[in-house]
């Protein structure tokens, strides 16, 4: 395992990303990553937040933020209903199933 | 030596078709037969689509001898990019994580293909779930540039721009969330074009970043991509980002030449360092841009550089948003209700095991990207700072339009590269979509036009930008160019 401190000096301060973000963050986001690829992503991600961080640089005044480049709002469809797919050929995709359900191994138990 | 074709277009192909003069089902057999002798050396397809197809086109031959009406693509050859779902028919995203899964319902844009005539040959290669720049991280091979097959053809859409390239087919659908029908597009020496944002449904586009996603066509000619974006285009209530106006007729506005349009060439992707231009745009690819301008002034536009800032803002900006989207999108793959299930103790583990082995590297890479962006803490210095850039080149991009009918960069900073010579580091690859990316963070449409070669003989393309909704006009300009590339 490569010495922390080492790694956290390496990315520029306003961008520092440590072995334990990636880590904890890889908890986050369901993924089991082995020790090299914490290591590179370390490295990487840190490369990518560095050149974030000019934009933190920027003063943006009050500018709203845009989350979507044509401003539509609440678009509904009207309230009819409409045939929904049919259940057997979505349950067909399904890895395992159990009386027209989704089965999945127990939620609580071993180490959960 | 390597068997080289060149399609017909799609628009003389849908013309033969209609009259008679030739029938799908010949048309379909030359595609495939093309498609098939290319296939080996480029992997541009996960799945090939050569029963269907003739079955298709027959059904075609059958209605025109049956007097019935056949629409404006009848019998031509389409790819459809392996990120939109076709029912019944394996949908991958270039993923291990969805391999071996059929969506039960199609996406609007595969349905608007169909019912306007056009025969799916296949679904084609990209760069899993659309992530990066060369197609090299698709879970099944890279595919390779038809004009040469030690490069790549550019990413995400590979695949897509790579069959077209090659001459085999003569239009096929790719996705752009940076850049990934234009760069391409470029790469391979076709046409590319992302519409704006809203004008061509999502509806049954695997989601990469929903805000930036917006599906396209890949064409040998300008004419093409404007009558298959007339098809594919519209409103589609099943999208709940659809534009709801009627789609602007793009065929009418073709020949209307360039004569008195104000076109602005953007000095920060100019290549000219004098001008403040970002590093890394090559001198052969800055050249071609240049003369592209000077082709355009020669057909009647008036050429001025403009400097717009902000559009150097856009490639951290979109590596913060895109990523941010991903990871929220890719939630939802979990080896519960479809796609791969790897074995873990309780449902959580099963979670993590299925996503961990099921995923590439450069997924992972953004999702964790996206993720940390959204870690509460980081949330406003990172994610919410890039929406407001998002906002502020959006104000700067318009109040440019208002002195300007249209801008003009290069697609790609160079030409094809070398396979493996970007893999190692992902912020050289992200690089490649320098040009391309402010057009997805504004919405503003854009499309990349054949425009010569580069030092090394392969293809470069210009990249002609729009204000929103402007196809019409961004269409004009695109066909001068291709006019004056042919002499």
């Amino acid at each position: 395992m490569p010495d922390m401190s080492e790694s956290e000096s390496s990315a520029a301060p306003s961008g520092a990303l440590s072995r334990d973000d990636v880590a904890h963050v890889a908890k986050l986001a369901l993924l089991d990553l082995s020790d090299a690829e914490i290591d590179r992503f370390t490295g990487q991600l840190g490369a990518v937040l560095e050149s974030a961080a000019k934009l933190a640089a920027l003063d943006l005044g009050d500018l709203a933020p845009t989350h979507h480049p044509f401003g539509l709002t609440n678009v509904t469809r009207p309230d009819e209903i409409v045939p929904s797919l049919d259940r057997d050929i979505v349950l067909a995709q399904a890895p395992d199933i159990e009386d027209n359900r989704f089965k999945t191994p127990p939620a609580l138990g071993e180490d959960s | 030596m390597t068997e080289s074709f060149q399609t017909p277009s799609a628009t003389s192909i849908a013309a033969g078709v209609r009259d008679g003069s030739q029938s799908a089902a010949d048309v379909i057999d030359a595609a495939i037969g093309a498609v098939e002798a290319r296939e080996g050396e480029l992997n541009a397809y996960n799945l090939v689509l050569a029963d269907d197809a003739r079955t298709a086109a027959a059904a075609i031959d059958q209605k025109i001898a049956a007097g019935e009406t056949v629409g404006p693509l009848a019998g031509v050859p389409v790819a459809i990019k392996d990120n939109m779902c076709t029912t019944g028919v394996a949908t991958t995203c270039s993923s291990k994580i969805l391999e071996g899964w059929v969506p039960p319902y199609s996406a609007t844009v595969v349905e608007r293909l169909a019912a306007a005539g056009a025969v799916m040959v296949g679904k084609t290669n990209l760069d899993e779930f659309a992530m990066g720049s060369s197609t090299e991280n698709s879970a099944f091979g890279p595919s390779k540039n038809p004009h040469d097959i030690t490069k790549v053809p550019g990413g995400s859409s590979g695949g897509s721009a790579a069959t077209v390239g090659a001459g085999a087919v003569p239009v096929s659908l790719g996705s752009d969330t940076g850049g990934s029908i234009r760069q391409p597009a470029s790469l391979c020496g076709v046409v590319g074009v992302k519409p704006t944002y809203g004008m061509v449904s999502r509806y049954g586009l695997i989601a990469f970043a929903s805000s930036l996603d917006q599906i396209g066509p890949f064409t040998t000619t300008v004419a093409d991509a404007a009558l298959v974006l007339e098809v594919i285009g519209g409103h589609d209530p099943r999208d709940s980002t659809s534009i709801p106006e009627p789609m602007p007729n793009l065929t009418e506005a073709l020949g209307k030449g360039v004569d008195g349009l104000r076109i602005g060439i953007i000095s920060e992707l100019s290549g000219d360092p004098s001008l403040g231009s970002v590093e890394g745009i090559a001198p052969d690819v800055a050249a071609r841009a240049a003369a592209a301008a000077a082709a355009l002034e020669a057909a009647g536009a008036s050429i001025e550089h403009v400097s717009i800032p902000s559009s150097v803002h856009g490639l951290p900006a979109y590596y913060l948003i895109a990523p941010a989207e991903a990871s929220s999108n890719l939630a939802r793959y979990d080896g519960v209700r479809y796609g791969l299930r790897s074995d873990g103790p309780n449902a959580l583990a099963m979670n993590a095991a299925s996503r961990t082995e099921g995923f590439g590297e450069e997924v992972k890479r953004r999702i964790m990207l996206g993720t940390y962006a959204l870690t509460s803490g980081y949330y406003d210095a990172y994610y919410g700072q890039a929406q407001k850039v998002r906002t502020l080149m959006i104000d700067e991009f318009n109040a440019h339009y208002q002195n300007f009918d249209l801008l003009l960069s290069p697609t790609s900073p160079t030409t094809a590269f070398e396979l493996d010579a970007k893999t190692a580091d992902p912020m050289t690859m992200y690089v490649n979509d320098v040009c391309t990316i402010p057009s997805n963070l504004t919405g503003q449409p854009a499309m990349s036009v054949p425009f010569g070669v580069g030092d090394d003989g392969m293809p470069v393309g210009v990249q002609v930008l729009a204000p929103m909704m402007g196809e019409a006009t961004m269409f004009r300009a695109a066909a001068v160019l291709e006019e004056a590339a042919r002499v």
